[in-house]
């Protein structure tokens, strides 16, 4: 019996890695054939960039602003406080600030796409879109796809930027170290490869919120229950999903520039 | 239906050897369990309206999602303005779905849209001058008799509009071939009667073949016993014993189609479903 349930269980989980990996690969496909709803694209721009950024501007300031904190009192211990700002950029820049972005975004747009395609599909707004001629795919997965790797990567920016500038005034305002200390300790700490690396994450990251968000609104099947329970499985998948390839491509990244 | 016996059997449609618009070879789909239709075949001719009737959860709409490629079918053939949809690629489904209108149970009208926009959805997709574009929502909606809400959103509507306005959307590229699904469906007589009313328009006036789910007798039964009078502007009554002969009937119990004919032969059939379903 519970052989059965095991074997049931594994064949689904199976199956939906399959399905998902054919979703992802049309929605990437259709940006390279006609027709592509450019003004899909911006729309999708402005509510994934400049929607999520108060909530990554805050979080990325605050966590800027904690990292000084907890790190001035250890380093101070070494005779080390100097380091502070080295510490916070290069944990800001790649680490905390892709997966924090990532998984701050995954929460407002991984949940609202799921939600929003779930009650299209319950419905029956979807069916009626292929019904008028229009792919669904082309017209709302792929320009989500797309806006949210390019925001996604703008917006890990602004998170970084504002992290450091966080660490920068708990420095100065409450360690009372010097700033310019603080800032040219940074500055010089950083590396082209951890550039790269905090960039490269956030591509990663944008694909695997609009991807999951989508997937599991289009599969939505349970009237208004399922929109939901869909919703909580596209922040849960993309949550976890963003976290453990962020540990992938760190490893990948450590290991080419080493 | 004591009155309906009285309905002589009706001249044979016009068009009798042209080609389907519509023809379901041997069709069965299942969804995880056992088959939802069952060896279906029919066909719909040019000018032909085929009322489907049946009690819920028959599988009239999945009937209706196949037709047009919505759902695809197990097993069996469907054929399309000619060409077998069965396995066509989406891709290619796409500008062939576009030459039909479907109108939904609940017309799945698109909430984040305004009336303009939902009724212009395919001629937006297709960059048509937003000139041209307001002109032909204002005909398609004046056509429903909704002018007025040209600038709402669906929300703001009541059932039956909603139902109006997915009509006018599925109505303004004058597609080839109209699905209903339960057009009347969960609306009182009065705003049941005026959507009869519009399937029958588009009938009469545009002779639009359509294929037509529904379990509510009363609409079945008007769209054969009447016809659109366009100089009075309304339905009228044909003259008593006639009834239109391009409107016939399909029937389904469980997945199988059951009766295939005109409303003289439903009428008589000794099935004893169709007579248990029509008592």
């Amino acid at each position: 019996m519970a052989i059965g349930s095991i074997e049931r269980t594994a064949k689904q989980l199976v199956l939906t890695v399959q399905e998902y990996s054919l979703f992802s690969w049309r929605a990437v496909m259709n940006l390279f054939r006609p027709p592509i709803y450019w003004p899909e694209f911006l729309v999708q721009s402005d509510i994934i960039g400049f929607g999520s950024s108060p909530i990554v501007l805050l979080s990325g300031f605050f966590t800027g602003c904690v990292l000084a904190l907890q790190s001035a009192a250890t380093l101070s211990e070494f005779g080390a406080s100097a380091l502070t700002g080295r510490f916070v950029a290069l944990t800001m820049i790649r680490e905390l600030g892709p997966v924090l972005t990532g998984v701050m975004v995954s929460g407002r747009n991984a949940s609202s796409m799921a939600s929003e395609l779930g009650s299209m599909v319950v419905t029956e707004q979807i069916d009626a879109m292929r019904a008028l001629g229009v792919d669904p795919m082309r017209k709302l997965v792929t320009p989500r796809l797309f806006s949210s790797i390019a925001m996604l990567f703008f917006l890990t920016i602004l998170a970084n930027a504002c992290g450091i500038a966080g660490g920068g005034a708990v420095t100065v305002f409450l360690n009372g170290q010097n700033g310019t200390q603080y800032f040219s300790s940074a500055w010089e700490s950083l590396r082209y490869p951890d550039i790269l690396q905090g960039l490269v994450k956030p591509l990663f990251s944008g694909f695997i919120i609009a991807s999951i968000g989508c997937f599991y609104g289009m599969r939505t099947t349970g009237g208004t229950e399922g929109v939901g329970r869909s919703t909580i499985q596209a922040v849960v998948t993309a949550s976890v999903l963003i976290i453990v390839v962020d540990t992938l491509v760190t490893q990948v990244m450590l290991s080419i520039f080493r | 239906m004591p009155e309906s016996t009285a309905f002589a059997a009706p001249q044979p449609a016009p068009l009798p050897d042209a080609q389907p618009v519509v023809a379901f070879e041997g069709v069965s789909i299942a969804f995880d369990g056992p088959n939802v239709l069952e060896d279906i075949s029919f066909s719909v001719s040019p000018r032909e309206t085929r009322i489907l009737l049946g009690p819920a959860g028959v599988g009239k709409s999945v009937l209706l999602k196949l037709t047009n490629g919505l759902l695809r079918p197990d097993t069996g053939s469907i054929r399309l303005f000619g060409e077998d949809i069965s396995h066509m690629p989406e891709q290619k489904l796409l500008p062939l779905r576009s030459r039909t209108g479907m109108v939904f149970q609940e017309g799945a009208l698109f909430d984040s849209l305004t009336v303009r926009d939902n009724v212009a959805y395919q001629l937006i997709q297709e960059r048509v001058p937003d000139a041209e574009i307001d002109q032909r929502v204002h005909e398609a909606l004046r056509f429903v008799e909704l002018d007025n809400t040209f600038g709402f959103y669906p929300g703001s509507l009541s059932g039956g509009m909603r139902r109006r306005v997915a009509i006018a959307r599925a109505l303004i590229r004058q597609p080839e071939l109209v699905l209903y699904d339960s057009p009347t469906g969960g609306l009182d007589p009065i705003t049941s009667t005026t959507i009869v009313e519009l399937v029958m328009k588009q009938r009469d006036v545009y002779r639009t073949p359509s294929l037509l789910v529904t379990h509510r007798l009363q609409d079945a039964f008007t769209l054969s016993t009447h016809h659109f009078d366009t100089e009075k502007n309304c339905m009228v009554p044909l003259p008593k014993g006639e009834t239109d002969p391009n409107t016939t009937y399909l029937m389904l119990e469980e997945g199988r189609l059951i009766f295939d004919g005109s409303l003289h032969q439903l009428l008589h059939t000794d099935n004893a479903f169709v007579r248990e379903f029509l008592e």
